[in-house]
């Protein structure tokens, strides 16, 4: 499955915010990979980081915002250093972007097929009656009724899930090679998130486009994803095999997240919760940010943050978890 | 069986679209016609909360979930229907003889950062209710009763000269929870309570309300479109649909055996932690509008065993062997 260099490779990726007062850190030393055709879940909780992760791969970080240090590199490219007008080549063309909602995507005074020509336009050369010919053929492919009619629609004459369809029909337009979707259906109910989500994965095993999927419910990620990354107030702590996470979590966050979950508990008992809430970036503890809120803190876990350790074929940063990986080399060592 | 603490019958709610008399009037074919529109919020529910449970009411967005909670509290006032509670109607009271059943029933919102006034302190927010309710009681007495209500939800008693911006989402929600116990209710109307917040702080509350259920022997009207939640907290589920109650039953009996189709379906759509791709019952269609009601069952258009007789009579619950209460013409019949 994994070829020699991924499609896209974000390595040591440091983003900030330079606010009054000094520089408020967005994302820490942010490392991962996406091959071809590859599907990346992206979890945590609001302010974790994860709409700021996806933004700055298409380096649409805006001001105050910078990216401050790493890259990010797109076929061997990196996007951190490219111009704004070779990333507008880039950008909408070879990485489509999905967001939460639907009706802020489209602009409510243009119809749906002026939007979808004027997107295939402003990369391809192609007459205005080609443009709208591509454009009826995605929508078919997202398997909205009457496509002819919609495409002289517009926004407002259609319901939350059929805007999310166009959003997707328009994401595939100049068929790209990575889709990131921004929590493409938080704001749907769960039948039509259901139908949504389905279709997504759908698309993308059948155009073999990767997909890097950012939400913050565990069991859509469990659903669509192969891989998943969690991130915890700028850093991710753990990634791997969504399967292997889901199943066995290593850091203790990630435990706490799906433990959490009401259906994890027995109904009616109490559930598993995690003691405090997120830091705010104002302020976030030293060492591993994540140890005020955790039971196996340490002295260690307090003053300096955590390498990556491997367990199975888990990424996580963790003492708690390299310390017990120690432990049992030490006795084997000791067995053997 | 008791009779219930809130019984609520037969209730409708339509809201005008149509405006004044004269908007109504167009001139159209050399005559005058008078038209009226109305969105049908709830079409004749008819729900007994009895004392000491926790009813959740689910649907989807625009099924008229929040307006039934809204209705039962007196926010807004049914166009057909009866509210009782505890054998006393109060839908039709005027004035100060409601006042002893706001003290008894309230409510808990969606959005802790709308329902909590941001130039009011947490203290002020909390002395408001019981000064208004108990005005006999001392000031003394008033801040023992805050201080002992702030602990109760787990918020620092020291905290009550803050402002509610000053707290994260997790902790409005219980300064929320903490102004709706301050008074002592029996009957707590919850609507979307966990919905604005994030998972680790989702179970932090939902295990405040079940504490507090156990302490304070309360009663929940509970609505919700988070079917995991409804599963973990519920004693009893009503389903909706368009305004009307499709299933209604023991929470256990529900999720092992949901018997209307839409209750099927919309369990289905419930991402879980151990699917590996989206599985769920495909409904054709969308929601049909709520100001042109459907004939018949409000959801036969949407229906794989939908007929003749589904498309002419509205269907009426019927309690069927297994104790779930349902409205379906197919179940009626045994043909599901």
């Amino acid at each position: 499955m994994k070829s020699d260099t991924p499609l896209l490779e974000v390595k040591n990726l440091d983003v900030r915010f330079a606010v009054r007062g000094g520089d408020l850190t967005a994302l820490r030393g942010i490392s991962f990979s996406l091959d071809k055709g590859e599907r990346l879940g992206l979890v945590g909780e609001s302010g974790a980081g994860k709409s700021v992760a996806a933004f700055s791969i298409l380096n649409l970080i805006a001001r105050p915002g910078y990216i401050a240090g790493g890259q990010i590199l797109f076929e061997g490219k990196d996007l951190a250093a490219m111009s704004e007008r070779e990333l507008r080549k880039i950008r909408g063309n070879r990485i489509a972007m999905i967001f939460q909602d639907p009706m802020m995507t489209l602009n409510p005074v243009l119809s749906i097929g002026t939007q979808m020509v004027e997107a295939i336009k402003a990369h391809r050369r192609v007459s205005t009656k080609a443009a709208r010919e591509i454009a009826l053929s995605k929508l078919r492919k997202v398997q909205i009724p009457s496509p002819e009619k919609r495409l002289d629609q517009y926004p407002h004459e259609l319901s939350g899930g059929m805007r999310q369809r166009v959003i997707i029909a328009i994401a595939l337009l100049l068929d790209p090679e990575i889709i990131v979707a921004d929590e493409p259906t938080t704001a749907l109910d769960v039948t039509i998130q259901a139908e949504i989500m389905a279709l997504l994965l759908d698309l993308c095993e059948q155009e073999n486009v990767a997909l890097m999927l950012i939400t913050h419910d565990l069991g859509v990620v469990s659903q669509v994803t192969q891989r998943m990354l969690v991130m915890y107030s700028g850093r991710i702590i753990e990634q791997g095999p969504t399967r292997e996470i889901i199943n066995d979590a290593q850091h203790p966050y990630t435990q706490g997240l799906i433990n959490a979950l009401p259906q994890m508990g027995e109904p009616g008992a109490r559930l598993f919760q995690i003691p405090g809430s997120m830091p705010s970036l104002k302020n976030v503890p030293s060492g591993c940010p994540f140890h005020p809120r955790c039971d196996f803190a340490t002295d260690q876990c307090r003053q300096t943050m955590p390498e990556y350790v491997r367990s199975g074929n888990v990424d996580v940063a963790c003492y708690e978890v390299s310390n017990l990986i120690e432990q049992e080399k030490r006795m084997q060592e000791a067995g053997s | 069986m008791t009779s219930p603490l809130v019984d609520i019958r037969g209730l409708e709610k339509r809201f005008d679209l149509s405006g004044s008399f004269l908007e109504q009037i167009t001139f159209k074919g050399g005559r005058f016609q008078r038209k009226q529109e109305a969105v049908h919020a709830i079409n004749g529910v008819d729900l007994q909360v009895q004392k000491g449970e926790a009813l959740c009411v689910v649907g989807e967005s625009g099924c008229g979930k929040s307006t039934v909670a809204r209705t039962v509290m007196g926010l807004l006032s049914p166009s057909a229907g009866e509210v009782h509670y505890g054998g006393q109607r109060i839908d039709n009271l005027k004035g100060g003889d409601v006042l002893p059943y706001r003290r008894k029933m309230q409510m808990i919102f969606q959005n802790p950062y709308a329902s909590l006034n941001p130039r009011m302190t947490i203290q002020q927010t909390l002395e408001e209710p019981i000064h208004f309710h108990r005005p006999e009681l001392a000031r003394s007495e008033v801040r023992e009763k805050v201080q002992e209500v702030m602990q109760s939800v787990g918020i620092d008693p020291d905290w009550g000269s803050r402002f509610g911006h000053e707290f994260s989402g997790g902790q409005r929600q219980r300064i929320a929870i903490a102004r709706a116990l301050a008074v002592d209710p029996e009957f707590i109307v919850a609507d979307e309570p966990i919905s604005a917040l994030d998972v680790s702080i989702q179970a932090q509350v939902l295990n405040l309300l079940m504490e507090a259920q156990e302490t304070r022997n309360l009663t929940y009207l509970f609505i919700t479109h988070d079917l995991a939640v409804v599963e973990h907290f519920g004693t009893r589920v009503a389903v909706m649909y368009l305004g009307r109650v499709c299933e209604l039953a023991e929470t256990k009996t529900l999720f092992a055996e949901p018997r209307h189709p839409y209750t099927q379906a919309l369990l289905s759509a419930i991402p879980r932690l151990e699917d590996d791709r989206p599985n769920y019952i495909r409904l054709q269609g969308e929601v049909p509008t709520p100001v042109n009601l459907p004939s018949g069952c409000v959801f036969h258009g949407r229906c794989p065993y939908a007929n003749e007789r589904c498309r002419q009579e509205i269907p009426r619950l019927i309690v069927t062997d297994g104790g779930s209460q349902v409205a379906c013409h197919a179940v009626e019949e045994g043909r599901l």
